[in-house]
């Protein structure tokens, strides 16, 4: 683990600096808080594509490592990205300036606060992704909730505070959850520091008897599928989606959805893998529930808002499935899902919004026919809606196709089952589109709606980039993601292995020709350090 | 080697011009987008028949040639099972057949569509689709493996989607394209299930590199993938049950009902079992299901065309009837025939769409036969063309469609998977389609104007209509003579060109190739048994009752409409399928989506238990506030009490704490 400078430092805390330099503004400088804002944010992805430069590929071991001691001996300040890690960082870095852009006209009451809350989250955000001490971890992970919150609650639409109420109960009742669960490490492994918990598990010194582990792992796994969401958690998304500003929905979506399946994969499969593997089957039939019960509540929405929202419920069904699938090519689909959603769905919300500025309404009645005022943003519209149908060769096909292929290696039912989503994606977002865009123009304000600004393309034509670029150039992705992956997977039957040393202490490559389905009585057996 | 080095040119010429035209088409005039649309294609074809030619001179181990691009997607590359989909395009045999097809008979549709599209709105848009459309289509037959095939499988979807709502004022066209693509994507989850159990069988998905592994496979596993990848045909090439949404599709533009929904797209089926021979060969079971699905909807559709009144829809009805046909013939193990009707549809279907676009701009718009009559005067060109393809269509002797239709049957008949019952249907659907066709002729071209005259002025269309029409008449006649000499005993060409496709990979002791194998008693019993065989002889019947129906004794169909009324009225409403799934499938699914899963599970059931647990809080919180006022500070204080009561509790439980 070489230290490479002081990167993932700048990149964590450069919004949180950009802060700094956004409150010495006056409030009412509108213009300038903007466009600094907009600034550091394009600043901090230039600087977070750095990341890509020194990446190396084939190395296992966590990157651009920072480690110091922080609150005393057992807190660490102790930073890592790796191929799981990596491209969600940038995921990060690439919608914050996207949505700093499409707020641009929208947020006109304490713009301010607006942004800092935005640059707030973005550096809560990354900390999250490249936390590799459980104590910082939860520091970032609950530092993402409070500027959301106030995102929602303060710039939201009419319902705004009981989706914020509703988002944060949800959301701190998994957390407190993980903490308990955290803290109860921390009192068995003696650290709060992530690869050293797992040396102790690798080497037989830290087991977990089943019961515990397996109420261990639910502590991490509720928030975490919360977060999500999976479900039947998933009530509050809606609600927080529709209710937050166009920024707040892109960001929501985009990433902080996927703080929740990285935190699955990063923490609950390494840590607790005897549960992780025993819960595989009821979560995965959880996940494909969702798949096909969040597109079948999507298809009957009247609020397109609302719509977009459900669709991530099945969207993100996939990225689960493809985690409890252990398998590499299923969990590399998994964390390719996580980009191509980010980028797909974050641009529906965009979208949305963009209506939403021009209409105030999210009602789909109040639209039709829009193709014809607007035909470039509608244009946009449906090249978005096939990429999140999965519509070969973008996005959303590379993904979702990665994730159902990996399945089906083990389990030929969850992947034929999943496959059924992309027909329902297909009958919710055409539908909707054809209810948005197509036919005559039926109610009379819409026949004088512009057609999308010069910023609005900007930001479109980005995304659009993005999407292609995903969808064709899918091996730059998946191939620096590859080696983490195998790394997670061995860990996640490794230190199962190891969990037994009665049959071979120190050897899991011995252990590992035991079938595990005897391990929960053995491991019962063991004595607690 | 020049061209056949850079196949990515064939596709690239038609993306270009997708996207030059769509993106800076709207400021140009019709003329400029013109040369872009056609440039396009026309360099797309030479470039065809040039790779055609490199083809030709290739030693039979070089074939399939395979020109590999780019590693599109790969995963787990480390692992036992690596996934890796290269962007790999090849040329064999059954790819040149429909390399030329596609390009000669696109590049037509796009030279007549500069006529009829001239007075439409949108016009670089159009085009700009129809060249996306090549470009998906060019994939789709060039593809080396299953993955690139269904980019263009899916790509082509998105065309006709984009085409056939390209008058999306119109709410029954953005219905229709909706229907097309969502009708298509349920036969596609078979597909995408059927390529999922092919890489878990083969560990790969391309195409060489599954067939030389095929032998060795069981045969429950290879039925099961090939009756997976036939969903998927059943969907795309609209057969029982799912081809609802093509008679829909003529929603669309005439030159895309031509073009996508006869000529090419809807033959993608046919194309994919063509193509995964090596497995429908070794699984039996799944050929008789293909048999049987396109015996039955070869008849089936045959019945609802018998008494439609819309030009289009009786050739849309034709159209699944005849795709009918081409499954019959894989199904019997004939995939070279069905692959030769392929191409002969493409001539004379893309000729009838071609010539009823050609009727409807002469009168106007109207699309009723009922409102038309007797314009073989007023439009000869269109006509005389319109009335060859029907010759063709109607399998009478020595016009294309005689010759592959007879193939088929042929095979049906005596072939190694031959079934009487099968071939009884395809023979009845062949005097049937007969009678439907000639019906459309003699109601549209024969007897008194039932128009307007004063209203509508019929006019023959222009040049770059018109030399498309005559060109696919050409075609519609001699485009089968392939197989013209093994009438008279000699080699049927078209067969002999494509069978190693179909040799290479068939099972050692299945004859698979539905060459005639015993030897003709004499050429000229032979071509006398052909000339008299029961397809010309039923064909001959429905040109004959058509012409008793509608010349003769113009008032026998009306009176024979109210003796068998029920029948009729049946037939009438296609057999009320779509009403039927509407009730079955689509209002039930709606209905339970909101009224069980989103209001009563989502709002009451999970949201219930939220609220009330947020109720019961809200109740002690009550008392609390007695206490304390502050609601942000009481939030914070009960989220730190509950995690330290919490903490509590588990440790407590657990009796972990140190």
């Amino acid at each position: 683990m070489g230290t490479q400078g002081y990167l993932l430092t700048v990149i964590t805390f450069l919004p949180l600096f950009s802060v700094g330099a956004v409150l010495l503004l006056r409030s009412d400088d509108q213009i300038w808080i903007r466009r600094i804002a907009l600034a550091a944010s394009l600043a901090e992805f230039a600087v977070s594509l750095l990341l890509l430069r020194g990446f190396d590929s084939a190395n296992p071991e966590y990157q651009f490592v920072e480690r110091h001691a922080w609150i005393g001996e057992s807190i660490q300040y102790h930073l890592g990205v790796d191929g799981i890690s990596l491209f969600l960082v940038l995921l990060t870095t690439f919608l914050t300036p996207i949505a700093i852009l499409c707020s641009w006209e929208s947020i006109h009451e304490n713009v301010k606060g607006f942004f800092v809350a935005l640059l707030l989250i973005e550096t809560a955000m990354i900390g999250v992704f490249v936390s590799l001490d459980l104590f910082l971890f939860f520091v970032f992970w609950e530092l993402t909730l409070i500027p959301m919150y106030f995102m929602i609650g303060m710039w939201g639409h009419d319902r705004r505070i009981y989706a914020a109420v509703k988002f944060i109960l949800y959301t701190m009742f998994g957390s407190i959850l993980m903490l308990v669960a955290i803290v109860w490490l921390y009192g068995k492994a003696g650290t709060f520091d992530f690869p050293d918990i797992l040396a102790l598990m690798q080497s037989g010194q830290l087991v977990f008897p089943p019961t515990t582990e397996l109420l261990m792992f639910g502590a991490f796994f509720l928030a975490f599928a919360i977060k999500v969401p999976l479900f039947p958690l998933h009530t509050w998304l809606p609600d927080a989606h529709t209710e937050a500003p166009t920024a707040g929905s892109v960001i929501l979506a985009g990433v902080m959805l996927k703080l929740g399946t990285y935190g699955i994969l990063r923490f609950c499969l390494p840590l607790f893998p005897e549960a992780a593997h025993r819960m595989a089957q009821p979560i995965a039939v959880l996940a494909i529930i969702g798949i096909v019960y969040g597109a079948l509540v999507a298809t009957v929405q009247t609020d397109l808002k609302r719509l977009v929202a459900y669709t991530s419920v099945s969207h993100l069904g996939f990225v689960v499935l493809g985690i409890f699938a252990f398998n590499t090519v299923a969990i590399q689909g998994a964390i390719f899902q996580m980009l191509s959603h980010g980028v797909s769905t974050g641009a529906l919300f965009l979208g949305v919004g963009m209506l939403y500025d021009r209409r105030h309404t999210f009602e789909i009645k109040q639209y039709g026919g829009l193709a014809t005022p607007m035909p470039v943003l509608m244009s946009f519209f449906l090249f978005i809606s096939l990429s999140s149908l999965a519509l070969p060769p973008l996005n959303g096909f590379v993904g979702e196709f990665l994730i159902l292929i990996g399945t089906f290696q083990t389990h030929h039912a969850w992947a034929s089952w999943a496959s059924s989503g992309a027909v329902l994606s297909a009958i919710y977002l055409l539908w909707a589109y054809q209810r948005v865009a197509l036919g005559e123009v039926t109610v009379e304000k819409n026949k004088t709606l512009p057609d999308a600004s010069t910023r609005e393309r900007i930001i479109l034509a980005t995304v659009a980039v993005a999407i292609l670029f995903l969808g064709i150039a899918s091996p730059l992705f998946t191939r620096r993601m590859e080696v983490s992956v195998n790394n997670v997977l061995e860990q996640t039957s490794g230190s199962r292995n190891a969990s037994r040393p009665v049959v071979a202490p120190t050897a899991p490559g011995v252990a590992a020709t035991i079938p595990h389905r005897a391990l929960p009585a053995v491991a019962e057996l063991q004595v607690r350090p | 080697m020049l061209l056949l080095n850079h196949l990515w040119i064939i596709l690239a010429l038609p993306l270009a011009g997708a996207a030059i035209n769509g993106l800076l088409g709207k400021r140009w005039p019709q003329s400029t987008v013109n040369s872009v649309a056609i440039g396009s294609v026309v360099l797309s074809f030479l470039a065809a028949a040039e790779t055609v030619r490199e083809f030709l001179g290739l030693a039979a181990a070089q074939i399939p040639f395979i020109g590999n691009y780019f590693t599109w997607m790969v995963a787990g590359e480390a692992t036992p099972h690596p996934f890796r989909v290269d962007f790999a395009l090849q040329v064999d045999q059954l790819t040149v057949v429909m390399l030329l097809v596609v390009t000669f008979v696109g590049m037509l549709i796009h030279i007549y569509s500069t006529g009829y599209m001239a007075h439409e709105g949108g016009y670089y848009r159009f085009f700009s689709y129809l060249n996306l459309f090549m470009f998906f289509m060019l994939t789709l037959v060039m593809g080396a493996n299953l993955i690139v095939m269904f980019v263009g499988w899916e790509g082509v979807g998105l065309c006709s989607y984009l085409l056939i709502g390209f008058w999306f004022l119109k709410k029954s066209a953005a219905d229709a394209g909706k229907k097309a693509f969502i009708v298509t994507r349920i036969g596609d989850f078979g597909f995408t299930v059927g390529i999922l159990l092919v890489f878990a069988t083969f560990g790969t998905v391309a195409f060489g590199e599954i067939f030389s592994q095929v032998a060795d496979k069981p045969v429950d596993v290879l039925t099961t993938i090939c009756l997976l990848l036939f969903a998927g045909a059943i969907g795309k090439s609209a057969q029982l049950p799912l081809y609802v949404w093509l008679p829909d599709a003529m929603e669309g533009p005439t030159p895309v009902s031509a073009l996508i929904h006869a000529a090419t797209m809807v033959t993608a089926g046919v194309y994919m079992v063509a193509r995964m021979n090596p497995l429908f060969s070794r699984a039996p079971a799944a050929m008789l299901v293909v048999a049987i699905v396109g015996a039955v909807t070869a008849f089936y559709s045959a019945t609802i065309g018998l008494v439609q009144t819309d030009i289009k829809k009786v050739l849309a009805y034709s159209t699944v009837s005849q795709l009918g046909y081409m499954f019959l013939a894989c199904g019997v193990g004939a995939y070279s025939a069905g692959i030769f009707h392929l191409m002969t549809h493409a001539f004379f279907k893309g000729l009838l769409f071609l010539a009823a676009g050609s009727v409807i701009h002469a009168m106007g718009g109207e699309q009723d036969m009922m409102k038309m009559g007797g314009l073989r005067k007023k439009i000869p060109a269109t006509y005389w063309t319109m009335f060859i393809a029907t010759l063709a269509i109607a399998g009478i002797p020595g016009f294309a469609g005689f010759f592959s239709k007879d193939a088929i049957l042929e095979a049906a008949y005596s072939g190694p998977y031959a079934n009487l019952l099968l071939w009884g249907l395809g023979v009845a659907g062949a005097g049937l389609t007969s009678f439907y066709m000639f019906r459309l002729i003699f109601l549209t071209f024969f007897g008194e104007p039932r128009y307007d005259e004063h209203a509508v002025h019929v006019h023959e269309s222009t040049k770059n209509m018109t030399i498309p029409l005559m060109v696919l008449a050409f075609l519609s006649i001699f485009g089968g003579w392939f197989a013209a000499p093994k009438l008279v005993g000699g080699i049927d060409y078209f067969e002999k060109f494509v069978a190693p496709v179909f040799a290479a990979y068939a099972p050692a002791s299945g004859a698979v190739s539905p060459v005639a194998t015993e030897v003709p008693a004499s050429p000229a019993m032979d071509l006398l048994h052909a000339l008299t065989g029961w397809p010309v002889i039923v064909g001959v019947l429905g040109l004959l009752v058509a012409w008793w129906f509608y010349i003769k004794r113009p008032d026998t169909p009306k009176r024979l409409a109210q003796s068998v009324h029920g029948l009729y009225t049946l037939l009438l409403n296609k057999y009320y399928v779509d009403e039927i799934y509407a009730a079955l499938i689509v209002r039930p699914l709606l209905w339970i989506s909101t009224n069980v899963l989103w209001h009563v599970v989502d709002e009451g059931l999970i949201d219930g238990t939220v609220n009330g647990t947020a109720t019961v809080a809200r109740g002690s919180g009550a008392q609390a506030r007695k206490l304390q006022s502050g609601n942000t500070r009481s939030y914070a204080a009960w989220v730190i009490l509950g995690a330290v009561g919490f903490t509590a509790i588990l440790f407590g439980l657990l009796g972990v704490a140190r």
